[in-house]
C-alpha cells in the first residue's frame, strides 16, 4: 500500500467504471432491501396473527357484553378475520404494495397519514439528538483519545461507560424531575402548550417542549459514539503519519486538527448514522415519559391496544428507517475515507 | 514479551497479580449478584406487606428507599425487582447465546449456502429497530412476564452469531485448518478441534455481556406496559408507577430503584469483561 503511493502506481479509476460500479451497488442495495422488507412483512404477519389475543375482543372492550354473538361474527367478517391466514396476508400484502397500509383502529385514520403525521413529530426529536449526541461524542471521543490515561479521559470514559449501562428511560425521569418538576425550566409533557394545537404553537414553544425528550435520547447516544470515536483517536495517534508529523514538530492541537479528525471521522459518522434502530427504540421510551405524540408513543399505543394495521405499518415503516440509516452511514463513511472510494473499484 | 518468556520476575508477578486482582473482583461481583438473588427472594413476601400509616415517607433510616402509596417499602421492592432483572436476564442470555451458537455451527458444518442463509437472518433480525422487534415478538406472544422473557431471549442472538460467524470463518481460512484438511479430515473434525476451542471463550464472554441489553431490554418493555405482569414489582413497572407521583415530589420512587438497575447492569457487565480478561489470552497481557 504504501510502495503503491511512494511509485505511484496506483490503479487509475476510469469514470466509466466507478459509475458502473455504483449502478452495481445501487441495484444490489435496492434488492437487499426488497427481500429484507418481503421477509418483514411476512414475519410480523405471522408474528401479529400468533397473537393470541383476540383483535374484536380488543376493539369492542367492556362493550362486549352488549353485542350479540352475530354482531361479533359481522366485526369479524368485516375485518376478513373469518378467511384463513395466507388469503388475509395475500390481501394486506397486495394493499400494500399498491400504497395502502390499511386504517388504524385507535386513531381511526389511515395508518399512513398516522405514520406521517406522527413520524413528523418524532423527526425533530430524533434529529436534534442524533445532532446533540454526535457532535458531543466526537468532540468528546477526541478529547478522550488525545489525552488517553488522563484524569479526563478516565472521567470521560468511565461516565460514558456507565451511561451505557443507564436506562433511557429512567435517565428520561430524572431530567423530567429535575428540569420539569424542580427547577420548572421545561414543560412536563407534550409538544406544545396545553390547549393549543400542535400546528399552532411557535417555533419557540415547540423547541421549549422538545428539549428535555431530545436531551435524553442524546445523553444515552453519546456513549457508543465517544467510545468509538476515543478508539478510533488513540489508533490515529499511535499511527506512523502522526508520529513523523510530531517529529517535524507540530503540537498536540495541530496534530488532532490535521491529522486525527478527518481519520476518526468515518466510522464516526457511520456508526452515528446505524444507530438510527437504536434512535427511535430511545424514542419510544423518552416519548412515552414525556408525553410526546410521536411515532414512538403511537407504537406503544398500538401494542398496548392491539392496533394491528399501525403495529404492522410501523414495523415496515422502522425497517426502511433502518436500512436507509444503514446506507447513509455507508455513503457517509465513504465519502471521510477516500481510500474506501478506491478499494470498492 | 520475549522478556516475559525470558524469565523476566517483575512482569511476571505483576502479571500473576493482576490476573489475581481480576479473580477476586470477579468472585465478589459473582457473590453480590448472588447476594441480590438471595435478598430478593428473601423480600418478597415483606415487600408486598402494605401499610397506610406510613405512606409516601422520603428516604429515612427505617426505609432507605422510602416508601410508596400503599406504604410498602421501596427497598425491599426494588431487591425483589432486581432478582427479577437478574432471573429475566439469565435465562434471556443462555437462550440467545444456545440460539447463537447452533446458527455458528449450522454456518461452519453447513458450507456456503447455510453460511448465506445464517448471515441473512442475522440481518433480517437486525432490521428492525431492536425495540420494535421485541414489541411485536412480546405482542405475538401474548404478553405477560413469560412472554417477556422469550421475547427477549429470542432477539439477542445476532450481533453474538455475528462475532462468533466472523471467527469461525477466519479460523477456517487459516493455513493449519488447511493443512489438516489437505490430511482429508472432515468438516466435523476440523470444527471440533480446531474451531471449537476459539469459539468457546468467546461465547462464554458474549454471552455474559448479552445479559446488561437483556436486563433493559425487558426493564424498557416493563416500563411500556408491554412487560411483566403489572402486579409484579419489576423494576420497569416500579418506575412507570412512579411517573404519577414525580410531580407531587416524590422523587426516590423513581431515583433509586432506577440506580439499583443501573448498578446491576454495571455489575454484570463487570463480570463480562472480567471473564473476557481471564479467558482470552490476547487481553490477558494488555
Amino acid at each position: 500500500m504504501a510502495l503503491d503511493l511512494l511509485t505511484g502506481t496506483r490503479e487509475p479509476t476510469g469514470a466509466p467504471r466507478a459509475t458502473g460500479a455504483r449502478a452495481r451497488r445501487v441495484a444490489s442495495g435496492a434488492l437487499r432491501l426488497a427481500s429484507l422488507l418481503v421477509a418483514v412483512a411476512v414475519g410480523s404477519f405471522a408474528l401479529v396473527s400468533a397473537s393470541p389475543v383476540d383483535p374484536v375482543q380488543a376493539y369492542v372492550g367492556a362493550e362486549a357484553r352488549s353485542l350479540s354473538p352475530e354482531q361479533l361474527a359481522q366485526i369479524e367478517a368485516r375485518w376478513g378475520l373469518d378467511e384463513p391466514p395466507l388469503t388475509r396476508f395475500l390481501a394486506w400484502a397486495g394493499n400494500v404494495v399498491s400504497g395502502d397500509l390499511g386504517r388504524s383502529q385507535i386513531y381511526g385514520e389511515p395508518v399512513a397519514t398516522v405514520i406521517a403525521d406522527r413520524f413528523a413529530a418524532s423527526l425533530s426529536l430524533m434529529a436534534l439528538a442524533w445532532l446533540f449526541s454526535g457532535v458531543l461524542g466526537f468532540g468528546l471521543g477526541v478529547l478522550a483519545g488525545a489525552t488517553r490515561g488522563r484524569v479526563v479521559d478516565r472521567v470521560l470514559t468511565w461516565w460514558a461507560y456507565t451511561l451505557a449501562s443507564a436506562p433511557t428511560f429512567w435517565v428520561g425521569l430524572l431530567l423530567l424531575y429535575v428540569f420539569a418538576v424542580s427547577l420548572q425550566w421545561a414543560p412536563v409533557c407534550c409538544a406544545a402548550p396545553i390547549g393549543t394545537l400542535p400546528g399552532e404553537a411557535s417555533l419557540l414553544e415547540r423547541l421549549h417542549h422538545l428539549i428535555l425528550p431530545a436531551a435524553t435520547l442524546s445523553v444515552v447516544g453519546i456513549s457508543p459514539t465517544l467510545l468509538h470515536t476515543r478508539q478510533a483517536t488513540i489508533e490515529v495517534m499511535a499511527s506512523d503519519h502522526v508520529a513523523f508529523a510530531r517529529a517535524q514538530g507540530e503540537r498536540r492541537a495541530g496534530l488532532v486538527l490535521h491529522r486525527v479528525l478527518r481519520n476518526a471521522a468515518g466510522p464516526a459518522l457511520m456508526l452515528q448514522f446505524a444507530s438510527v434502530g437504536e434512535l427511535f427504540g430511545g424514542s419510544v421510551l423518552a416519548e412515552q415519559v414525556f408525553t410526546y405524540p410521536g411515532l414512538g408513543e403511537a407504537t406503544t399505543q398500538a401494542a398496548l391496544r392491539q392496533d394491528i394495521p399501525l403495529l404492522l405499518g410501523i414495523a415496515m415503516f422502522t425497517a426502511v428507517l433502518v436500512f436507509v440509516g444503514n446506507a447513509l452511514g455507508d455513503l457517509a463513511h465513504r465519502w471521510a475515507d477516500p481510500r474506501l472510494r478506491e478499494a470498492v473499484g | 514479551m520475549s522478556t516475559v518468556f525470558a524469565g523476566d520476575r517483575p512482569a511476571l508477578r505483576a502479571l500473576a497479580s493482576r490476573r489475581t486482582r481480576t479473580l477476586v473482583a470477579l468472585a465478589l461481583a459473582l457473590l453480590v449478584a448472588a447476594g441480590i438473588v438471595v435478598a430478593g427472594a428473601l423480600a418478597s413476601a415483606p415487600a408486598a406487606v402494605t401499610d397506610l400509616t406510613e405512606r409516601n415517607l422520603a428516604p429515612s433510616w427505617d426505609h432507605p428507599f422510602g416508601t410508596d402509596r400503599y406504604g410498602r417499602d421501596v427497598l425491599l421492592r426494588t431487591l425483589v425487582g432486581l432478582r427479577l432483572s437478574l432471573v429475566v436476564g439469565l435465562v434471556a442470555a443462555v437462550l440467545s447465546g444456545v440460539i447463537a451458537l447452533v446458527l455458528t455451527l449450522l454456518a461452519v458444518l453447513g458450507g456456503r449456502p447455510a453460511e448465506a442463509a445464517v448471515r441473512w437472518l442475522v440481518d433480517l433480525f437486525l432490521a428492525l429497530p431492536h425495540l420494535v422487534l421485541l414489541i411485536l415478538v412480546a405482542f405475538a406472544l401474548g404478553g405477560g412476564t413469560t412472554a417477556v422473557i422469550i421475547a427477549v431471549g429470542l432477539t439477542h442472538w445476532p450481533r453474538l452469531t455475528r462475532v462468533l460467524t466472523s471467527i469461525a470463518r477466519e479460523t477456517v481460512r487459516s493455513d493449519y485448518v488447511a493443512i489438516a484438511r489437505a490430511l482429508g479430515r472432515s468438516r466435523l473434525e476440523i470444527s471440533r478441534t480446531h474451531v471449537a476451542g476459539h469459539l468457546v471463550p468467546h461465547l462464554l464472554v458474549g454471552t455474559v455481556l448479552l445479559f446488561p441489553h437483556a436486563i433493559l431490554h425487558e426493564a424498557a418493555l416493563s416500563f411500556l406496559g408491554l412487560g411483566v405482569d403489572p402486579g409484579l414489582p419489576a423494576i420497569g413497572i416500579l418506575l412507570q408507577e412512579s411517573m404519577r407521583y414525580l410531580s407531587e415530589g416524590h422523587w426516590w420512587l423513581a431515583v433509586l430503584p432506577g440506580l439499583g438497575l443501573l448498578l446491576v447492569v454495571k455489575l454484570v457487565d463487570r463480570i463480562g469483561e472480567d471473564s473476557r480478561l481471564l479467558l482470552d489470552p490476547r487481553s490477558a497481557q494488555l
